[in-house]
């Protein structure tokens, strides 16, 4: 019988309005490799975050126990004290400076008050040794590939005399090799007794390597299982993942899809200069005159990049392939072209790049096509609160006046009001990425409500979601994204939840 | 009208009320410490003057601001400029209809070229800014070492700083001891106002739209009419109404009006609230960033015009920290380090706070090093009450 080394024992963390951790039980034995999974959204980080103190003890209910000793953990610092350490997805390195440098960065040996350089490049020497990373410890992060770089952050956690290892989907990033480098990795430590916690939403690497793993689905604990039993099969865990039911919130549409291609990509790649990786491939897509098609798959995947190098390309990537629009091949310099030629993207992030929080909703709503309200560059300021009237009323934003600032909305309004901020341009194709995220259930229906009503006017949406149901109930096709690749495409009758998430799990 | 009417507006629009009380409380205070001397209509018109060319460039300092930039080449551009129309009008003896125009276009062309590598490679125009600072500072030393100050003879130039409007009637034909014209433009823009919101709320109500209540309505016109009316009195007791006034009217006036009604400017408070999100709705912020730095060149050639104007000549430190005095006076007015917040008519009261504080302590007798500290303290009371009102505001 092996030991105990965590326990997480009803774990219960309330947001306003959500609750995202109910009563969850998570328990991991010395020495083992712990895989947790589920859809995002499941509760895996907020999870994480209870266990490392960016939740401080008092902010959840329940108690985490490692080695059987209650932890009260107020900050990341005092989790990192008692032996744990988390290597989120977004590396937290310091690009400018050296390998060395950062692996003993907050641990520095110092000798009198100054650090002592040498021995910190021997430690670090050996540390790099450790996680098998030949490089030289003098270069700079920037200079690493993000398979290194996520090689340095375990060397960094290790050098901490760590006892819980916890890896938020470390290999998302990763090529094939480098993903396959660090499994090894991580079983190597294993056998050094290290015990790993390892998040991930590549099937097959936690049938790979787990020994235990637990399921988590809307903020709950659905199962641990364990692989020697031979439960963990691909099959069992997405069944386990998404179990969830399709409640009837997807109000009934009626209408034709017309067999009008309105836009169509073809063999479109995409390279993210900033990042250095390739985010499209080869990817085919076609949607039709008043079809809703949903584009599926887990953060990462790709589907906002896909969306964005669509819509006039705002992040530059090196775009190969063929954009046609109603046929016709074009080119998009930028989001102003794609305005141009009628299309629209309310974007995933309302509150970074959709809206202007500190602007009234008025001004949201026209700003994509100022050309409306105004002749010879002047605007009309009177016929604008008319037309944020209008959509006050038809889209049910619920507020005391369209003069009202976006920030003093709650998310479903905010949520309308991008979306009238879009119609507002009169688009032919609407690009909806996450249109019912952090919304609640009353006004995703009324989203839903307002998409039918605009297909049945002619509209073609395409909708990104990672909620599974959402993408059943309203997509008319559903093109399931995974690594940057068109993984599969579905007919609204032949798609289930376990086969969408059978190829986003690719 | 109620109590409760009084106090939501007011609530509501703290911030810009607060320095309007905050200027009348100024001179208020220096009406009285300076024994009735800072408002006779001689120091108005005076204070007048010396707040024109930084009114002027903070107005295109708070587009800048507004827009996440700054802009620290400004003082030293507007002296060199001023250098180049001494030359012109000076050593070259070129007309004065050809110097002010070709001025003007250099300062755009200036802009243009500190705004070049901020738009298209994203350098932080702090340090793109500093650059032309050092430069400029340089082309002014330059341009007038050979020389010395350079002295200007041409009396349209010096008028405009220093001369009044003319009047159509001949002094004393009317009534004694006032200017006719000035009067009569007081009288006008009284009226303009009085029939725009009238206008204003007649539209608003074929909308069906909320309305102020009338007798608010009657009351803002009643402080505006009485305010314009004090000034333009003073002015016309005082031989007229100066060109400065005038030039610095219009530049707000076409300002305002640009950053309200018009297409250029509710894209450029765009990019001020949220940079991606007004690149994603079609907004070109590289070419919104040029034209707002092209704006700041032009209104830095006024004032720089206006500066040689009232000093009559261009000397190798002229402009010397205005860019300075322009931040201030657009902090104190009202606009927001984060960018998407501020008013053009925020910041010329905000640099009338700011030039009735060297004026009023000028007046009686205040040591200088005194005077920084206080602008000091004044500057920093405004930032944080600005702070403080928009923390209630959430």
């Amino acid at each position: 019988m092996s030991k105990t080394i965590l326990e997480m024992k009803s774990i219960s963390k309330t947001f306003p309005g959500v609750r995202a951790l109910n009563n969850v039980s998570f328990r991991v034995e010395e020495g083992e490799i712990h895989c947790l999974v589920g859809e995002n959204g499941a509760g895996k980080s907020t999870l994480m975050k209870v266990l490392s103190g960016v939740y401080p003890f008092g902010d959840y209910e329940g108690d985490i126990l490692l080695q059987g000793e209650v932890q009260k953990f107020r900050h990341i610092s005092d989790s990192e004290h008692a032996g744990i350490a988390i290597i989120y997805q977004e590396l937290a390195l310091f690009p400018e400076l050296t390998v060395y440098e950062n692996i003993l960065m907050g641990q520095e040996i110092t000798k009198g008050l100054a650090i002592d350089w040498n021995e910190t490049i021997r430690k670090a020497t050996e540390m790099l040794a450790t996680v098998r990373l030949k490089v030289n410890p003098e270069m700079k992060i920037k200079d690493l590939g993000i398979g290194q770089q996520q090689l340095v952050e375990i060397a960094k956690a290790l050098c901490k005399d760590v006892k819980l290892l916890i890896l938020d989907e470390p290999t998302a990033a990763l090529n094939e090799d480098d993903a396959e480098n660090l499994l090894s990795l991580i079983l190597e430590l294993k056998k050094k007794g290290i015990t790993s916690v390892l998040i991930s939403h590549r099937l097959k690497e936690v049938i790979h390597i787990a020994d235990t793993v637990t399921v988590l689905r809307d903020g709950q604990t659905i199962c641990t299982l364990d692989s020697k039993s031979g439960d963990v099969s691909e099959a069992n865990l997405i069944k386990n993942m998404v179990g969830r039911e399709i409640n009837n919130i997807y109000p009934p549409r009626s209408h034709a899809v017309e067999p009008v291609v309105v836009l169509e990509i073809k063999n479109w790649n995409g390279y993210d200069p900033k990042l250095g990786r390739t985010v499209l491939k080869e990817m085919n897509l076609k949607l039709h005159k008043g079809e809703i098609i949903g584009i599926a798959g887990l953060m990462g995947s790709g589907r906002t990049e896909l969306a964005k190098s669509i819509f006039g390309n705002p992040d530059r990537y090196h775009l190969q392939g063929e954009l046609l629009i109603k046929g016709k091949k074009v080119e998009f310099k930028s989001p102003r072209d794609a305005i141009a030629a009628k299309l629209a993207y309310a974007s995933e992030d309302r509150k970074g790049n959709g809206l202007i929080l500190i602007q009234d909703i008025k001004s949201n709503i026209s700003l994509a096509k100022l050309e409306r309200i105004s002749s010879r560059g002047v605007t009309d300021q009177n016929l604008e609160v008319k037309f944020a009237n209008e959509f006050k009323t038809s889209l049910n934003i619920k507020t005391p006046s369209v003069e009202q600032r976006v920030s003093n909305l709650s998310g479903g309004n905010q949520q309308k009001v991008s979306i009238a901020k879009w119609l507002f341009v009169e688009p032919e194709v609407l690009i909806l990425d996450e249109p019912s995220r952090g919304i609640d259930v009353g006004a995703k229906f009324e989203i839903y409500t307002i998409m039918n009503r605009l297909v049945e006017q002619g509209m073609s949406i395409i909708m990104i979601s990672s909620e599974l149901p959402e993408v059943l109930g309203m997509s008319d096709r559903i093109y399931v994204v995974s690594a940057g690749r068109i993984a599969g495409e579905l007919s609204r009758s032949e798609a289930t939840q376990e086969k969408i998430m059978h190829m986003a799990t690719q | 009208m109620t109590v409760h009417d009084l106090q939501k507006a007011l609530n509501q629009n703290i911030r810009e009320y607060g320095m309007y009380i905050a200027l009348a409380v100024i001179m208020l205070i220096f009406e009285i410490t300076t024994g009735g001397l800072f408002l006779q209509p001689g120091n108005i018109a005076n204070l007048m003057n010396q707040t024109g060319y930084i009114a002027v460039l903070a107005v295109g300092m708070t587009l800048v601001i507004v827009i996440r930039h700054i802009d620290l080449s400004v003082g030293f551009l507007a002296g060199f400029l001023g250098a180049i129309a001494a030359i012109g009008l000076t050593t070259l003896h070129l007309p004065v209809w050809l110097v002010i125009p070709a001025v003007l276009v250099i300062g755009v062309l200036a802009g243009l070229l500190t705004a070049l590598p901020v738009a298209k490679l994203g350098i932080p125009s702090f340090v793109a800014s500093l650059a032309g600072w050092l430069i400029y500072r340089g082309l002014l030393l330059r341009s007038t070492t050979s020389t010395g100050t350079l002295n200007i003879k041409d009396e349209t130039f010096v008028a405009l700083s220093n001369g009044k409007i003319p009047d159509f009637l001949p002094k004393d034909a009317l009534l004694p001891g006032l200017h006719i014209l000035t009067l009569t433009i007081g009288v006008a823009a009284i009226l303009w106002f009085i029939w725009a919101d009238i206008r204003a709320r007649k539209i608003k109500k074929s909308y069906n739209f909320e309305v102020i209540p009338l007798d608010m309505q009657i009351i803002k016109l009643a402080l505006i009419s009485i305010a314009i009316g004090y000034v333009t009195w003073t002015l016309a007791a005082n031989n007229g109404m100066g060109w400065t006034i005038v030039i610095m009217l219009a530049v707000v006036g076409v300002y305002d009006w640009i950053t309200r009604q018009t297409v250029i400017g509710r894209h450029i408070y765009a990019i001020g609230g949220n940079p991606e999100a007004a690149e994603l709705s079609g907004i070109s912020v590289s070419k919104v960033t040029m034209l707002v730095f092209g704006s700041m060149g032009l209104l830095t050639a006024v004032s720089g015009i206006l500066l040689a104007s009232r000093l009559q000549s261009a000397g190798p430190s002229a402009g010397a920290m205005l860019e300075l005095d322009a931040i201030a006076a657009a902090y104190i007015g009202g606009v927001s380090a984060a960018g998407g917040v501020g008013k053009v008519t925020g910041s010329v009261v905000g640099a009338i706070v700011y030039m009735s504080l060297r004026n009023g302590m000028n007046l009686m007798g205040v040591d200088e090093s005194l005077q920084y500290i206080i602008r000091g303290g004044v500057l920093a009371l405004a930032v944080i009450f600005d702070v403080a009102t928009r923390r209630v505001k959430r």
